[in-house]
């Protein structure tokens, strides 16, 4: 009996969460509450589609010619940790039909079920959103000790990391912040790429159209530059 | 005969028979490395380049249209030789005396040529007036034998864009042949062939066809008298590389000298090319920027051809295109790909020159290319925007490894098989006419088989499509019949004679009919299954508007409920239209392709139930519209790759555009991934794909202030064009397309 999940949406070119070309399926359901958040409409776990591994399989399957040597699944959402069991078991099913899997996840949460995801993910993108534990619950309603435990078990696994940061002006963007962050990172051997995403309002839209609060409605966007030149300067 | 021009040449077989293939294939080098050999324009082309940029500045200042030799009708021989600057050029010849000036060329129809020259300030000669009075155009033999029928259906726009006022085009010469023959020895062919219809029986067939051959002797005597009057002679074979590109390339002259052809393509020259370059490199006569300095200057020429067109033709073909097609890469039949150095010579062209959208650089795609040139292909296409693909892998099993594309997405064997250039029916205007029972709501005449509007509160499907069916088999009948009018009268008065003798005399022959709508039937079909479309009609009863209530899938999202019904309407069109033989036994074939007439036909179309509003454009060729897709850009190229190319034999355009941001992160992500998404795509036996990678915003800018950007290239359906040479009508509709951004 398979678990059955709740799916937003799928972006069937994604080419931005992890290498390659990639079908990436947004997965309903999100325990913590960032202020940049991206994507309100998949905060709430019951909303969405239900699909079963096997059918969200048969969906990444239609785009396996395009996924190249590199490319394969990713699963984002929400949190797709929140639906573990669900995740674990159409990775395995992609791994059995030799797609590449990559989980992007704020890590937020390390328990067997989680574990037991990590056995069948291929590349882990972990969102290290602030870099302090009082920021962090302030920003996220969730808990920077966390993410590092979830980065410290990809250590143990040996599981390929790629840490992202959304950097927002006038709340992470200093040298400091970057600083910190790579300070957090120092000695993990699993981590191979560190990418800094400029925060952007993109979203703005459909907080209007759900007629809740964007909370950094008056914050200017990020720019690519400030962020390649603040990840440059923390050596990352 | 043994020429010295043949030294270190492999092969015997092309030697006896005319068969440029053979020759290539004994003959190339196969290039598997990267782009790291290519070199910079020479100071030579440079210079030449910045007075052909000041010229075309002037004909941007003039309107388009630089100067009209209105006094010449247009033929080999008719000018004086003309020149960019005479000392610098390697390669020489232009279609009038003097570069960027057109001529007139009257015999596809007197009222197309005088109107071009009155639409930019001309006033066409009394003496050429005078002389056409006593002259049959093919404009007049088709409106001649024209039906009542016929005319109303090209009027009312349910079938547009007929070549009946002007040259057909859409035929390939196989210029290569001159060059590695020598005139001489092709009219020796020709005469030989000409001696054998004549031993047979004397039929309409042969007799015209004889008649034919007298003509085609006749103008390749012409061809050698042009090139003397630059005082060249291609009697003989070429001897260098640099003759073996003048030499076809006065072939290519020629042709369009003598034709105004909607599209005349070059073929498939550039791996041919590579063998006289690689022997004179070999040889010492040439080093890599001597190579380089030959494509240029030729891809300079072709850069140069201009025809005289009205605005109204510019309203169907925007951009001023000349669909001067060169077929690049692709695969030999033994498994070898066909890549040489000059195939990266000239994409390269596109730096050393600056992104342009002629000649229309098509890269023939195959699974078994090798991954250096796959890569450059898309690193080209995202810094130019100026190439398009096409699935080798799908073409030759059907053409071989010798063929070319003519226009945007005909595949032909070069030299052995030419089309019949059959336009494009309008099918979302098809399926109005056939809700309304023969009348139609924006001109408000009646055609086609007569009845009562379709009636019901709501559209049922199964009427809805009994009647479709009704109407597209009486369409496709009339279709038939008024390509085989216009294609016996070009052949009567407009014939193509240069290009011909460059082709086998028994050539094979296709008519290639085409769809516009496609997206817009399928979605109205989808709409009118799986949701609720309610008719809004006027006094008369006459369906005017539908509101359409519901979902329903659109095509795009790999959806193959409505994706079936897209390629089951491609399958039931070509079905139809096999059902009327054709004029001399072509081969019928479909494509999906609008250039740019997808606005006009929209704009000739009341609303459609899929919520497409009266007027509103088409998407181009094979695309989903506007807007409509959910699921990324992955489900719309596999939607489009689900139409069947058995089906389509003509071509399946599809053109794609991306933000940069959406390829990946760094440059080089961006390089690979479009490289894996071409071959997905290709994978899937899609067929064609333009790929544009701009911001909208690049484009909204473009649109407002032309003097930002001037020479913003941007693909559409089939070709590229000038961004700055479409109508504002044109360019709004490009900007309203789908952009695939990243979430």
């Amino acid at each position: 009996m398979s678990a059955v999940g709740r799916l937003h949406s799928v972006q069937t070119m994604g080419t931005l969460d992890g290498p390659g070309v990639r079908f990436v399926a947004f997965l309903q359901g999100c325990p913590l509450r960032c202020c940049y958040c991206h994507n309100p409409d998949t905060w709430e776990a019951e909303a969405g589609e239900s699909v079963t591994p096997e059918q969200l399989l048969e969906r990444a399957l239609r785009y396996r010619a395009y996924f190249g040597p590199e490319g394969g699944v990713t699963l984002s959402g929400g949190e797709p940790l929140m639906q573990a069991e669900f995740a674990r078991e159409f990775f395995d099913l992609c791994r059995q039909n030799g797609l590449h899997t990559a989980l992007d996840t704020s890590g937020c949460r390390l328990d067997r079920a989680a574990g037991e995801l990590l056995a069948v993910t291929d590349l882990v993108l972990l969102d290290i959103k602030m870099t302090s534990e009082q920021q962090y619950r302030a920003r996220t309603g969730g808990s920077l000790a966390e993410s590092m435990g979830f980065l410290r078990r990809c250590e143990e696994q040996k599981i390929p990391v790629w840490i992202r940061h959304v950097v927002v002006p006038g709340l992470n963007d200093t040298g400091e912040d970057a600083q910190r962050l790579a300070g957090l990172l120092r000695g993990f051997r699993c981590i191979d790429r560190v990418e800094f995403l400029p925060f952007r309002k993109l979203c703005l839209e459909k907080y209007h159209r759900m007629e809740i609060p964007f909370p950094l409605e008056n914050v200017p966007e990020c720019t690519e530059n400030r962020c390649r030149a603040l990840q440059k300067q923390a050596g990352l | 005969m043994k020429w010295e021009q043949w030294e270190g040449f492999r092969g015997e077989d092309w030697q006896e028979h005319i068969d440029v293939r053979g020759f290539i294939q004994q003959n190339y080098t196969f290039y598997s490395g990267d782009e790291s050999f290519l070199t910079g324009p020479t100071g030579r082309t440079a210079g030449l380049l910045k007075k052909l940029r000041a010229l075309q500045e002037k004909e941007r200042e003039k309107g388009g249209v630089l100067d009209v030799d209105v006094s010449t009708v247009s033929s080999l021989v008719s000018y004086a030789p003309g020149y960019l600057d005479k000392e610098n050029e390697l390669i020489v010849g232009l279609q009038t005396d003097a570069p960027l000036k057109r001529g007139v060329n009257p015999f596809g129809g007197i009222r197309m040529a005088r109107g071009a020259c009155e639409a930019y300030g001309y006033r066409l000669s009394d003496k050429i007036e005078q002389e056409f009075q006593y002259r049959t155009t093919h404009n007049d033999g088709v409106f001649r034998v024209y039906t009542d029928e016929m005319r109303a259906a090209r009027k009312m726009g349910v079938i547009t864009g007929l070549p009946d006022a002007y040259g057909r085009g859409r035929i390939i010469g196989d210029y290569r042949r001159v060059a590695l023959y020598g005139v001489d020895r092709l009219i020796g062919e020709k005469r030989k062939d000409k001696a054998r219809v004549g031993q047979g029986e004397m039929n309409t067939e042969s007799i015209r066809l004889s008649e034919e051959l007298y003509q085609q002797i006749a103008f390749l005597e012409k061809l050698k008298e042009m090139a003397m009057l630059y005082g060249v002679d291609i009697s003989v074979p070429a001897g260098t590389a640099r003759e073996a590109a003048q030499w076809l390339y006065f072939a290519y002259l020629g042709a369009i000298k003598e034709q105004n052809g909607a599209a005349m393509s070059l073929g498939r020259v550039s791996t041919f090319l590579d063998i006289y370059l690689e022997r004179d490199m070999a040889r010492g006569l040439l080093d890599e920027a001597g190579a380089q300095e030959i494509v240029d200057q030729l891809v300079m020429k072709l850069r140069m051809a201009r025809h005289l067109r009205t605005p109204e033709y510019n309203e169907l073909f925007g951009g001023d295109p000349m669909w001067i097609t060169e077929s690049v890469g692709g695969m030999g039949e033994n498994g070898v790909p066909l890549v040489t150095k000059n195939s990266y010579r000239f994409l390269h062209t596109l730096y050393n020159l600056g992104a342009a959208p002629e000649p229309n650089l098509t890269v023939l795609w195959a699974a078994g290319l090798p991954e250096a040139w796959k890569r450059y292909c898309a690193r080209v296409s995202i810094e130019t925007d100026s190439i398009q693909y096409e699935n080798d892998d799908l073409m030759r099993p059907v053409y071989g490894d010798d063929y070319a594309i003519a226009c945007c997405v005909s595949a032909m064997k070069v030299g052995k098989q030419m089309q019949f250039f059959g336009a494009r029916c309008n099918l979302p205007k098809l399926l109005l006419l056939a809700l309304n029972g023969g009348y139609d709501t924006m001109t408000g005449m009646r055609l086609g088989p007569q009845m009562e509007p379709l009636a019901g509160e709501t559209l049922c499907w199964d009427e809805v499509k009994a009647r479709f069916d009704l109407y597209l088999e009486w369409l496709c009948h009339l279709y038939v019949n008024t390509m085989n009018v216009i294609h016996y009268m070009h052949d009567k008065y407009a014939y193509e004679k240069t290009q011909m003798a460059l082709h086998d005399t028994e050539v094979e022959r296709f008519m290639a009919f085409g769809v516009a709508g496609l997206s817009v039937l399928a979605d109205s079909f989808s709409a009118v299954r799986y949701a609720a479309v309610r008719p809004v009609r006027d006094e008369e009863g006459h369906i005017v508007e539908f509101d359409t209530s519901g979902d329903f899938p659109t095509f795009g999202n790999d959806d193959d409920r409505v994706d079936g019904m897209a390629a089951a309407a491609l399958e039931q069109v070509i079905g139809e239209l096999r059902r009327t033989p054709t004029y001399r036994g072509a081969v019928h074939t479909l494509s999906a392709l609008t250039i740019t007439s997808n606005v006009v036909y929209g704009k000739k179309t009341a609303s459609t139930p899929d919520g497409r509003r009266r007027g509103e454009p088409f998407a181009p060729g094979a695309n989903p519209m506007h807007n409509r897709e959910k699921n990324g850009a992955l489900a719309s190229l596999s939607s489009v790759a689900k139409l069947p190319y058995s089906a389509c034999r003509d071509g399946i355009s599809n053109t794609f555009s991306i933000v940069p941001e959406a390829l990946g992160r760094e440059p080089e992500e961006r390089v690979k991934n479009l490289t894996s998404i071409l071959d997905g795509y290709f994978a899937s036996m899609a067929h064609h794909i333009n790929v544009n990678v701009m911001n909208r915003e690049k484009l909204v800018e473009a649109y407002e202030d032309p003097s930002k950007y001037p020479n913003l290239t941007i693909r559409v359906s089939g070709y590229a064009v000038n961004f700055h040479k479409l109508s504002k009508e044109q360019q709004r509709e490009v900007i309203s397309r789908t952009f695939h951004t990243a979430v």
